[in-house]
């Protein structure tokens, strides 16, 4: 536990942006492919921790604990978000029986 | 040992790639439970230890145990969407590799190449729990509002409603 | 012999022993069961049925295992593995005996000294809901599922309340460390004189998650035949049944080691470091332990079972207000 500072400072952080990019855009990816509501919700949370991710490699680098505070409140912000989230679904998937977001047209014209 | 780095990563894109194309929601949200596992260990190798094992109790432990919930609720066993054209992945596609693009070229002129001035002890429990109780207070408080509305609020969505007994028109 | 090499052995030896413990709990519960209930216990493999627990064992590996048309066959493999997973995971952080001071070198009785160690439990008890959730799903089989439910949502409303106490107890002892928080008990102060409102709140909540003594609801054949487990048979239903009884020593474990002292005892604590400190102090936090176990045996087979909504009204609306409550009078008495 001791060494691993050291790791971080072999690592530059543009390989941690990398990363976060990469994965930011695979929920991307996600969120415009599928037609499954709770599947598109899952590839949300998962750009939500690509952010996460980012800003804790930032805050690690800089010693400064601002960074991992900020984080803390996104994970309570997105599990608020996904509990009232899941609800609405649960009530849509009642009224419309299905949760493919082509048929959530209720609202069209 | 400064190679665990990749392959953690390497992992993490391979784990998150899979929740985007499974075919069966439950192991949508598996494969995501273990993108979370992962990421916690790059929270780890960061040497933000608190951030990590909150990380797996919120998200691994609490939100994904909502999402399994929902899915076994709604009995989704199978995925019934039909791959009906080419259109959508295509541009999905394409606009993912613009926004690629967009991201690589503002990183290209950003300066991220930082010098290292972490300390070690910036991910310990007591320096967050400084900083948490210090500069961001009033924050706190206010999430702690954010989840009572958040549970009225669920509350509230999902209670029956009552029939309001109709007036018969006497004609 | 190097850090390394100590520590492999240290795992092993400690997977070793949940192994074991678990299965002598085995035993030890029907021969408790029997004395409450005024008969002898299993008393015919070997003297006393001391070999009992092997013959379990050898029963459940030769019976015929077969997997029913499920909705998933990987799930349905994978669930009992998640569980016994996380049922040893959480036996990394627990200091099982003082530091062992040999030539000058010391060795560390605990697996993995985190300075979070708590939370780490805490983690690891919140993935045990995802054993019981996949296998219950992937039996196709509704009452399974009910049961799976039911049992996931037992899980996580009595987390909370767990979570709470561990609170005040981390206030009073200012450290996420399981071996600090041992190494501030010594001599008299047992933790659970600062803390007797907390233990009762966390040991309520160590029996609700273990699915045991009053609140196995989840899985009395009464109600739901089988529950979780029903569609399980052979070593899958063995490694359910088996891990409940490591969750069982786990959890004997963290409170002795939380609220009684770990390894801690008055006279014990004052001998120099030596390996008769380390054996002593193994010894007690064993019979802690034990004794612990004996309490989980002793209220499963004398309580009646909790029905569904007065398991989740006691979780929810009298546990966490007690709970809250135990972590404003702590406040006060450190304040003043």
């Amino acid at each position: 536990m001791n060494n691993l500072p050291e790791i971080i400072r072999t690592i530059p952080l543009s390989h941690y942006v990398a990363l976060s990019s990469a994965l930011f855009l695979i929920g991307l990816l996600g969120v415009l492919i599928r037609k499954n509501i709770i599947i598109v919700f899952m590839c949300i949370e998962i750009m939500l921790n690509a952010v996460n991710l980012l800003m804790v490699a930032g805050a690690s680098y800089r010693g400064d604990g601002t960074g991992q505070v900020m984080v803390l409140f996104t994970m309570a912000v997105a599990a608020a978000e996904v509990s009232v989230g899941l609800a609405i679904i649960v009530m849509i998937y009642k009224n419309l029986k299905t949760t493919n977001i082509d048929l959530f047209d209720q609202m069209k014209g | 040992m400064d190679k665990i780095f990749y392959v953690l990563a390497a992992l993490t894109l391979i784990t998150a790639f899979m929740v985007v194309i499974s075919r069966h929601p439950i192991r949508s949200v598996l494969f995501l439970v273990a993108t979370f596992f992962l990421i916690s260990a790059q929270y780890i190798l960061l040497n933000a230890q608190f951030l990590a094992l909150v990380n797996i109790i919120v998200y691994a432990g609490a939100i994904m145990v909502l999402f399994l919930f929902v899915i076994m609720f709604l009995n989704l066993s199978r995925d019934l969407e039909r791959f009906s054209s080419w259109m959508p992945i295509a541009a999905a596609g394409i606009s993912i590799g613009g926004i690629g693009l967009l991201l690589l070229s503002a990183f290209r002129v950003a300066q991220t190449n930082v010098e290292y001035t972490g300390n070690p002890e910036a991910g310990l429990v007591e320096q967050i729990g400084e900083v948490l109780y210090r500069d961001f207070l009033f924050p706190m408080e206010v999430c702690s509002v954010l989840f009572l509305v958040a549970m009225i609020g669920i509350v509230l969505l999902n209670r029956k409603e009552r029939e309001l007994p109709s007036k018969i028109p006497l004609s | 012999m190097s850090e390394l090499t100590f520590k492999i052995i240290f795992i092993v030896a400690v997977f070793g022993i949940s192994l074991f413990v678990a299965m002598y709990t085995t035993y030890a519960e029907r021969k408790l069961a029997a004395f409450l209930q005024d008969r002898l216990g299993p008393n015919r493999a070997g003297p006393f049925g001391i070999l009992q627990p092997l013959a379990d064992g050898v029963k459940l590996f030769f019976k015929e295992e077969f997997i029913p048309r499920v909705s998933d066959r990987l799930l349905f493999i994978a669930g009992p593995a998640i569980f016994m997973c996380t049922a040893l995971m959480t036996s990394a952080v627990i200091p099982f005996a003082p530091d062992l001071e040999i030539n000058g070198t010391t060795y560390a009785m605990q697996a993995a000294d985190l300075n979070v160690g708590i939370l780490y439990l805490f983690g690891v008890v919140s993935l045990g809901v995802y054993g019981i959730l996949v296998g219950g799903w992937a039996s196709n089989n509704k009452f399974s599922l009910l049961g799976a439910i039911r049992a996931a949502s037992q899980n996580i409303s009595y987390e909370l309340a767990m979570g709470l106490s561990i609170v005040s107890l981390v206030m009073v002892s200012s450290s996420l460390s399981l071996r600090d928080i041992v190494d501030q008990q010594s001599g008299w102060a047992w933790n659970i004189l600062y803390q007797p409102l907390g233990f009762l709140i966390f040991i309520v909540c160590a029996f609700a998650e273990t699915n045991r003594a009053p609140f196995d609801l989840p899985e009395c054949e009464t109600e739901l035949i089988g529950g979780y487990h029903t569609e399980f048979s052979s070593m899958k239903l063995g490694l359910y049944l088996f891990a409940e009884y490591i969750h069982v020593f786990i959890s004997s474990a963290v409170l002795a080691s939380l609220y009684f002292g770990g390894y801690q005892f008055p006279f014990v604590s004052d001998l120099d470091p030596g390996p008769v400190k380390t054996l002593l102090g193994g010894l007690v936090m064993f019979a802690k332990t034990g004794f612990f176990i004996f309490l989980f045996i002793w209220i499963r087979w004398t309580l009646p079972r909790f029905r569904y909504d007065q398991l989740m009204n006691l979780g929810w609306k009298v546990l966490i207000p007690l709970a809250v409550l135990n972590v404003l009078i702590t406040a006060l008495f450190i304040l003043f």
